[in-house]
């Protein structure tokens, strides 16, 4: 990358050492003078309707200051609950799973908060809980909620025989003719796919503290969230604000995978600090995070394949049903549009999706929503298939690959891509390294792919007067994202990296920002970053070019200096520009603007290759090795992709051996880390990362996506080595020990 | 202030001596909880399972705190001494190598660094790591009330899940391991869902003790963990291989006997069938394993 | 009660039945060390006492009179970064940071006792700690460099 002087170098974080000191800020270590503590009433039924719930003894309790339920909730007013999208369901006329929220109580004190909940009395009529998502799609199925209707929630439906249904949301893509693809094939593969639901594992539970104005007009929050801007919106319409009127203040997130969009705290220490004018902490245990802070959806995924002997894939029929859980809103069926199947070339197709609702945690976004699940099926039936044709995994998948030009499932054409490029590179890596020997050893091949998203978002960038830069933004960092867009600020205007400070704003202060979720920050964030950048530049260049005698053209940028091209005697430094601007005779402070939206995105795609041996004697697996190779299109700083790449992986390897939840009666059972497994350091293996840099043509530097490409392929690549190690097909998940004895012993048979 | 958390309703003490501790014990009975380590205790008071009003630390009290070899007692390990503490004194890897094994694998480094083997065993999980290699060592337990001082066999030491001998007045004050003889090998092995820090799916001890001039063994423990409502010893199986030299046919049997002797329980680490299948394997693995040890080629 | 932490003294007016944890964060202000799971399964707790580190979410404050604490706050001396936190920052091995503290502390004290380990010892070694966002790699070549750095 000789091409640039600080993007594309391994840079550590500028957050790093704030972080390795135990000084950054998270949500928690907020503390505030007077702050007042309160604590979550929970359902214990997964059904139920609400007859009556009595707080008076809560509140009579020495310390408690407020009980509020969901009748004292501004924004509830004229909704259905149906409708409050990510913000906290105070069970309204009755709960949909177990551990929903049905009262908040604040003291002055955590242990009296505490004290206080279980004074609260709710009388309850238990109802049959909805358990498994094929039961819940039959028509017979009473419906969870009696006026939700497929595709029509927040509208009543336009056919007057339509009936309510458990199926939020249904989604039916395709093209070309199905009967005759399948006719052409030579041979047809139909097998059917379970994921199960797991959680994002963030280290950092949530927590939130709000406190309001003295007139209880006007609300600041700390809280970890996704978006600040995004939840700004959603507190001010949960308070029936207007969104200036709340202020979100960023603080540092322990994690976040997409399962800290939605808010279940912030919102409820936001009305109680209106309420009793102090100001309100609270946080979830662990144990609360894994009963109510929301996981990713179990999956039923079918798929038909027909494939010639040739290998050419002629036409697909699938299926995709989500468990949604016990709430409709964050559907899955949506982002099943754009990245299922995408990667390949295939004729006829057929997509159908279903986000369906039962009465268990409702769901949430984890990193490539929808994908993980749908490529457990896909990359699992490619396989199959290539075994079926006696073909290389990776040459199936290089037969069937889609370029440039090509239409996708959805119907978009295809912009400039990398699939065959990365595929290409990793098998030429798989050349370098020996082939896997041994009766209980297998290599695993998948691919991911993940169409990314794009966002909307400002930035302002301040050329200050000791000739350093500051940019501003609103943007809230999960992956990196501060320094990142610091070292694009350092490349445009020729700075070392110590020379620019990056601020995330509050939301009275910074521009918008879109939340950071998608993959999307960087991505399309460094678009508003450079464009600010360059104007803030031709600023310095009119400032610069009288003084130096020179036309605007010939202007330059290097070394904390406006330099005339050529003619290095002829230079001035940023600081004297941007002070001289400052006098009666200038211009006044040079503060660049960038804003950008509606950027097409950047679709990528990550291949895996990993090496397992399997003990059949106890079913345990060991990693031998794992690589991933991924189109990032360009990496602003190869360090933090790779970190990127590695913690997907690890995610993906927990979600396939060892992580679930156990459901009794839709009721959370394994609700401690003792229990929920995520992988220590001694389950993973060290992880090769490849960068595959195929430009694209949208982004800055030609930038592609890259949080979440690389776990979409994990599930699948390890089900694929357990089979070539064992023999044992996986078709649900977890593989646990356990499940591959029993393989092992009927395969065996 | 008011950030801060009461895990439950109790006054701290930590008395000076023995004499002192088992005075409170006498007067507070199964209101008072004994404090070592902690890593059982105060997650057990957290989790509402444990309601005690008084803790009394006995970290200060020498007794609990004695980490002692000699050939004739052989290993003395007080009651409140960190596994840690135990895995770092060269004697154990030197001479105690299956308990060193089962010390290792309990929780993490930071767990060793506070949780005690008298804890491990007090606490009396069914899948107690340190129980099953104590009970192939042949361990014993001093117990000390205000009235008397008596000597179990740790192999009569455990009565149910959390459950020992110990009455409510009685204070574990410390594990004695005899001197392993010459001519003995022994290993734990376990097996768990993720590599470290679990709770076992179960777990199997196997010690060989030959005769003195022959490969043949002389005593035979096998003590299993997780796969009944205490730790236990699969006696059966024990007396299959004493006598005879081993083979391959011999361990198989004792493997499976030793299965038949485990009363597993399905919950959400394993199934009872699955656990059955674990024991087996691992019982054959250590039964190898120590014959490898003593240099003695098993037969077919 | 008094107890000492990062070299300095403080009295404690919380009662017996509350966390080190608790005390640190809350009553000392202390929020490095951090709570993830409050079951000693995580690691995010993570603080030295006497040298050796522990889940402080596991101890009492009371047990800790009259011993050395140290918190993640306390391990750089006089504004010099210890070995550990530098080669974290170089090697990418902080993300989000949750667990930067605890797994610091950790990797601090197994070095202290295993200066020169094998990859497989090092995993082995922060087991205790659970990291979600790097996959642990950059994490241990961090330590393995420090501990390169200091054979000989």
């Amino acid at each position: 990358m000789a091409k640039y002087s600080v993007v594309g170098k391994r840079v550590p974080r500028i957050d790093a050492l704030s972080k390795v000191t135990g000084s950054a800020i998270y949500s928690g270590d907020i503390s505030l003078p007077g702050m007042l503590h309160a604590k979550i009433a929970r359902s214990p039924y997964a059904h139920a309707l609400i007859k009556r719930i009595d707080i008076s003894k809560a509140l009579a309790l020495d310390g408690v200051k407020a009980v509020i339920t969901a009748d004292d909730i501004p924004g509830y007013k004229n909704r259905s609950p149906l409708l409050l999208v990510e913000m906290p369901h105070l069970a309204q006329d009755k709960v949909t799973y177990e551990s929903q929220p049905v009262a908040v109580v604040a003291a002055i004190s955590k242990d009296i908060a505490e004290k206080a909940v279980g004074l609260i009395k709710v009388e309850y009529e238990e109802l049959p809980p909805v358990l498994d998502v094929l039961e819940s799609m039959k028509p017979d199925t009473p419906p969870i909620y009696p006026n939700l209707y497929t595709n029509f929630i927040s509208r009543p439906p336009t056919d007057v025989n339509a009936r309510p249904s458990n199926i939020a949301y249904h989604m039916s893509v395709g093209r070309g003719d199905l009967d005759a693809g399948f006719k052409e094939a030579d041979f047809v593969l139909e097998n059917t796919f379970q994921t199960q639901p797991v959680h994002h594992g963030y280290l950092e539970p949530f927590a939130a503290v709000a406190k309001a104005n003295v007139d209880g007009s006007k609300v600041t929050v700390w809280t970890q969230t996704q978006g600040v801007f995004s939840a700004r919106g959603m507190i001010a319409e949960f308070l029936g604000l207007p969104a200036t009127h709340v202020n979100m203040v960023p603080v540092e997130i322990g994690g976040a995978f997409g399962g800290k969009s939605f808010l279940p705290l912030a919102p409820l220490c936001a009305l109680l600090a209106i309420k009793t004018r102090q100001p309100v902490r609270m946080e979830m245990s662990r144990e609360e995070v894994l009963k109510d802070a929301r996981p990713a959806p179990g999956s039923v995924n079918t798929i038909k394949m027909g494939v010639t002997r040739q290998g050419k894939i002629t036409a697909v029929s699938a299926r995709f049903i989500y468990d949604a859980g016990g709430f409709p809103e964050m559907s899955h069926t949506m982002f099943v549009r754009g990245n299922t199947f995408a990667q390949y070339k295939i004729p006829n197709i057929n997509i159908e999706a279903y986000d369906v609702l039962t009465n268990k945690i409702p769901v949430t976004y984890y990193r490539a929503p929808s994908t993980p699940q749908s490529h457990f099926a896909i990359e699992s039936q490619m396989d199959l298939a290539a075994k079926e044709l006696g073909m290389d995994p990776i040459q199936f998948r290089l037969l069937n690959t889609a370029v440039e030009g090509d239409t996708a499932p959805s119907g978009e054409i295809l912009p400039k891509v990398g699939y065959k490029e990365t595929l290409e590179k990793m098998a030429d890596y798989l050349k370098t390294k020996r082939s896997i020997k041994g009766a209980n050893r297998g290599r695993g091949i998948a691919s991911g792919f993940w169409h990314g998203a794009a966002g909307s978002w400002g930035a302002y960038v301040n050329v200050n007067i000791d000739g350093t830069v500051t940019l501003v933004i609103g943007v809230t960092d999960v992956s990196g994202s501060r320094t990142s867009v610091a070292q694009i600020v350092a490349e445009e205007f020729g700075l070392p990296m110590e020379s620019v400070s990056v601020v995330v704003g509050d939301t009275d202060t910074a521009p918008w920002a879109s939340p950071s979720v998608g993959s999307q920050t960087i991505y399309s964030l460094s678009h508003a970053v450079y464009r600010a950048c360059q104007d803030a530049k031709e600023q310095l260049k009119r400032l610069a070019a009288p003084r130096l005698g020179v036309d605007i053209s010939v202007i330059e940028f290097a070394g904390g200096h406006a330099v005339a091209k050529g003619d290095p005697q002829k230079s001035i430094p940023l600081a004297a520009l941007a002070r001289s601007s400052l006098g009666f005779r200038g211009e006044g402070p040079v503060v660049g603007r960038g804003s950008i939206a509606g950027l097409p995105p950047a679709p990528s795609i990550a291949v895996h290759a990993v090496d397992v041996e399997v003990d059949k004697e106890t079913g345990k697996v060991k990693i031998l090795s794992y690589v991933v190779a991924q189109d990032i299109g360009l990496a602003i700083n190869p360090l933090s992709v790779e970190g990127q790449m590695q913690g997907a992986v690890a995610q993906g390897i927990g979600w396939a051996l060892m992580e679930g939840y156990v459901f009794d009666q839709g009721k959370v059972q394994n609700t401690s880390f003792l229990d929920y497994r995520l992988p220590t350091a001694a389950d993973i293996p060290m992880i090769d990362t490849i960068l595959v840099e195929v430009n694209s043509t949208t982004g800055i530097y030609g930038l592609r996506h890259v949080g979440e490409p690389p776990i979409v392929g994990t599930l699948a690549a390890l089900a694929n080595a357990i089979h070539n190690a064992t023999g044992v097909r996986f078709k649900s998940l977890p593989m646990t020990p356990e499940a591959i004895l029993k393989g092992i012993q009927q395969v065996k048979k | 202030m008011t950030s801060v958390s009461s895990i439950g309703q109790f006054s701290y003490c930590k008395p000076g001596s023995l004499q002192e501790t088992l005075k409170i014990m006498a007067e507070k009975g199964a209101g008072a909880r004994i404090l070592a380590g902690g890593t059982d205790l105060i997650l057990q008071i957290k989790q509402k399972q444990k309601s005690p009003s008084l803790v009394v630390d006995v970290k200060g009290i020498g007794e609990l705190n004695r980490l002692e070899y000699t050939e004739a007692l052989g290993l003395c390990i007080g009651a409140a001494v960190p596994l840690s503490k135990i895995l770092s004194f060269p004697i154990v890897s030197e001479k105690y190598s299956m308990l060193y094994q089962a010390c290792s694998v309990i929780g993490s480094m930071q767990i060793r660094n506070r949780g005690s083997l008298g804890g491990n065993i007090c606490n009396a999980a069914p899948s107690a790591d340190s129980a099953p290699a104590l009970l192939c060592l042949g361990a014993k337990v001093i117990i000390a009330s205000g009235k008397k001082t008596r000597i179990v066999n740790l192999d009569d030491f455990f009565v149910g899940p959390g459950i020992t001998r110990l009455e409510h007045d009685e204070l574990l004050i410390e594990i004695e391991i005899p001197n392993p003889p010459k001519q003995s090998a022994g290993c734990y092995l376990r097996h768990t869902t993720r590599e470290e820090m679990d709770i076992s799916v179960a777990g199997v001890a196997a010690y060989i003790e030959l005769f003195p001039e022959l490969k043949v063994p002389k005593e035979v423990r096998i003590a299993m963990s997780a796969v009944a409502s205490t730790p236990l010893r699969a006696h059966s199986a024990e007396a299959l291989l004493v006598d005879r030299p081993i083979t391959e046919k011999t361990i198989e049997q004792a493997a499976q006997t030793t299965v038949d002797e485990t009363k597993p329980i399905s919950d959400v680490r394993a199934s009872a069938e699955y656990r059955r299948e674990i024991v087996k394997v691992l019982t054959k693995r250590a039964l190898r394993k120590d014959c490898e040890m003593l240099g003695i080629d098993i037969q077919g | 009660m008094r107890i000492r932490v990062n070299s300095k003294e403080y009295d404690i007016a919380s009662g017996p039945a509350t966390t080190l944890l608790d005390v640190l964060r809350y009553e000392l202000g202390l929020t490095g060390t951090k709570e993830g799971c409050s079951t000693g399964s995580c690691g995010s707790c993570t603080v030295l006492i006497d040298h050796k580190a522990v889940n402080s979410c596991l101890v009492i404050a009371a047990e800790v009179e009259g011993k050395d604490i140290v918190t993640i706050e306390g391990l750089a001396q006089d504004g010099i970064l210890h070995p550990l936190q530098q080669a974290f920052m170089d090697a990418g091995a902080v993300q989000c940071g949750f667990c930067t503290p605890g797994i610091i502390l950790a990797a601090k004290a197994f070095l202290d006792s295993n200066p020169h380990p094998t990859e497989s010892e090092i995993r082995q070694g922060i087991s205790g700690n659970l990291c979600r966002c790097t996959g642990y790699d950059k994490i241990v070549r961090a330590i393995m460099s420090v501990s390169r750095s200091q054979r000989g």
